[in-house]
């Protein structure tokens, strides 16, 4: 089982490798995404999706800081994550196309997947919903004593979600491993944060003694080392930790949200590409040190684009569920 | 049917006997609510599981139901089997994202790789002068909802055999006590036992008439049973136990044998269990039937505080047994 640990403990080949590693997961959240929309804008797929595209350093920072038996619960904009944790992207397509081989047997679709065998405890598409699972997840964890953490993501619409506060409150008081990440991308839907957000959001976590900090989530490598600190700290039995998160979604705020000059300029988002874009920053470093040249970039992003192609031929060729597939699973043991 | 082995307690003991039973014989059991350990709850049906499995597996939780039902969600989800205590049913409110959008869905919506092994303890009923917020019976909604399923026992052996069977389910399980019974003594053995979901108890046989009636209704069908046999009517009283899984067959089947048809549950009647009943009994019993079916329940208001006006809200024996009367008369 991967042990995640500090980067600058490791040699210069692993930690070459490790980070050569991120990239490829970033590339491989990117090109899914990108595909996701070419997907829907062809009326190839059901249905609608949340675009991760922007946001890949906060999943692939946090998540690699992660063992593979320790949890995550995510949110409808949550192909990241579950990408980030080990999710396959053929079986992710063939979930978003309805298809039998999906993750949840086309059950659940984009905004439900699920996986036991990478600790996904499932996409939310409640916003904030997901807070008492994985605070849940973690009083087991605590409980059976199996080391494991929870990392809680949520957008920070969920702030004005209440339940939310209820589970930090248990959380804090009862010392429980979990990692609530506050993904900030800005936007509420359609409505900036700002508009709908009192106060500092840090307070909010420091309010129940929960151990706050802020990260930039364009730079996986600040992602990555905050992280590794707060889960560590969180398996050592150290306590809840809440991790805010700055972020930007490239894309509206679902795959049909084209038009968004409304609630956000066009300069903005263009601002964001060009200068913040977490695979270029991840790009420019490694470059700048010489862990990687053009050629080998270039390289993996080749290899990330055929897995993609696979997985949507294999999704799309892949069957449906039979009709009569409707009533199982309502109830297990049945 | 219990044996009489001539041990009688309270439905509040039976409760927390099974409790008591099944956190020493799985360790994965825990209790968790607000004023359940040393408090052992308002109504003291816990009083000592603090003392006997420690504050970790009896444990008081802040005043926050959606917030621990939502913990237990995830705890069932990763191999613990919490069992959470609603202190009113009026409070399951505020668990209802929890319990429909998350408890409910989550084995479907990842393909039956996720379970929820958790049970919501819960309770109904009015007559206690608690007013509108402290007197709802509100199981209708949770039998609403796919995935969900939903417990109502109505006597001391019935409540401990469920609630066995209800933590040993893998599915979320919400259990619903009628806190004006749980003084209500019966027989229950001391020896080991439990009650299958979906197996409906005739709690009096009878020929003339069917009255289907659940949780609080049972004893107030039964104390009309016996004012009706002494009108010459014979009446047969039938407890669903568990409103999902329900045991259609045994309801119909007594339809068709006497031809005539109450149901009572104390949740409102417009849109009620009563409602999905006589539905189900027309349904299979259309052409043996005498009479229309007719619904008892709690009237369409909220519960007021004044006791003649709550008195007013839900059937009693003599409503039932002039309703019985009317429906048995021959035109």
């Amino acid at each position: 089982m991967a042990t995640a640990v500090d980067p600058s403990q490791l040699d210069a080949q692993t930690q070459k490798e490790q980070w050569l590693g991120m990239y490829r997961r970033m590339m491989t959240i990117r090109l899914f995404e990108e595909q996701v929309n070419d997907l829907y804008t062809r009326a190839l797929m059901p249905g609608l999706a949340h675009l991760y595209i922007g946001e890949e350093a906060v999943a692939v920072g946090i998540c690699s800081a992660l063992r593979s038996d320790d949890y995550i619960t995510s949110t409808h904009r949550g192909h990241g994550h579950c990408l980030a944790k080990g999710a396959r992207p053929d079986r992710m397509f063939a979930e978003l196309l309805g298809k039998e081989a999906g993750y949840c047997k086309g059950k659940g679709g984009s905004m439900h997947i699920a996986d036991p065998a990478t600790g996904n405890l499932g996409a939310n598409a409640i916003v904030g919903g997901s807070a008492g699972i994985a605070t849940g997840a973690a009083f087991s964890a605590k409980r059976l004593g199996n080391g494991r953490v929870a990392v809680c993501f949520f957008g920070e619409g969920a702030l004005g979600q209440g339940s939310l506060y209820e589970v930090m409150n248990m959380a804090s008081l009862w010392k429980l491993p979990v990692i609530y990440v506050c993904e900030n991308n800005m936007y509420n839907e359609y409505t900036h944060f700002s508009e709908v957000t009192a106060g500092d959001i840090l307070e909010r976590g420091k309010a129940f003694g929960i151990q706050a900090e802020c990260v930039d989530g364009q730079d996986v490598r600040a992602v990555y080392a905050v992280a590794t600190r707060l889960v560590a700290r969180a398996r050592n039995g150290e306590g809840p930790a809440f991790l805010l998160v700055n972020t930007y979604r490239y894309f509206g705020h679902h795959v049909g949200d084209v038009s968004r000059d409304y609630y956000r300029s066009k300069q903005e988002e263009q601002q964001w590409k060009t200068e913040r874009d977490p695979v270029q920053i991840l790009a420019d470093w490694l470059i700048a040190q010489k862990l990687a040249d053009r050629a080998r970039l270039d390289q993996i992003q080749a290899e990330v684009k055929a897995e993609i192609d696979q997985a949507v031929q294999f999704a799309t060729a892949a069957p449906y569920p039979a009709a009569d597939k409707v009533q199982q699973d309502v109830y297990a043991g049945e | 049917m219990p044996e009489n082995n001539g041990r009688e307690i309270t439905l509040g003991q039976a409760v927390r006997e099974a409790l008591a039973e099944e956190l020493r014989r799985d360790p994965r059991v825990l209790v968790m609510g607000e004023d359940i350990a040393e408090a052992g709850h308002p109504f003291k049906v816990l009083t000592g599981l603090v003392d006997e499995f420690g504050p970790d597996r009896v444990l008081d939780t802040p005043i926050s139901e959606a917030g621990f039902t939502g913990v237990a969600v995830g705890a069932a989800m990763t191999g613990l089997r919490p069992v959470v205590d609603i202190m009113f049913g009026d409070f399951v409110t505020l668990t209802m994202d929890q319990m429909v959008n998350q408890a409910a869905k989550v084995h479907y919506m990842s393909g039956g790789h996720w379970q929820v092994p958790m049970v919501m303890r819960t309770t109904l009923g009015a007559t206690r002068r608690s007013a509108a917020q402290h007197s709802q019976s509100l199981h209708a909604w949770f039998c609403h909802v796919p995935g969900l399923k939903v417990v109502m026992p109505s006597t001391p052996y019935d409540a401990k055999g469920l609630l066995k069977t209800a933590i040993r389910d893998d599915n979320p399980v919400v259990f619903f006590e009628d806190k004006m019974m749980y003084r209500l003594k019966g027989p229950v053995p001391e020896h080991e036992y439990t009650i299958p979901f979906g197996v409906a108890d005739i709690k009096r046989p009878g020929d003339d008439l069917t009255i289907v009636a659940t949780s609080s209704m049972v004893q107030v069908a039964l104390g009309a049973a016996d004012l009706l046999e002494k009108a010459g009517i014979s009446a047969e009283v039938i407890d669903p136990r568990t409103l999902w899984p329900l045991d259609e067959k045994t309801l119909i089947e007594s339809a068709q044998k006497t031809s005539r048809v109450i149901v009572m549950d104390e949740g409102y009647g417009r849109y009620g269990v009563g409602a999905e009943i006589a539905a189900l009994i027309q349904e299979g019993a259309f052409f043996y039937l005498e009479a229309p079916v007719k619904r008892m329940g709690a009237m369409h208001v909220p519960i007021p505080f004044s006791p003649p006006l709550e008195d007013a809200t839900v059937p009693t024996e003599q409503t039932v047994f002039e309703a019985a009367k009317e429906l048995c008369a021959k035109n």
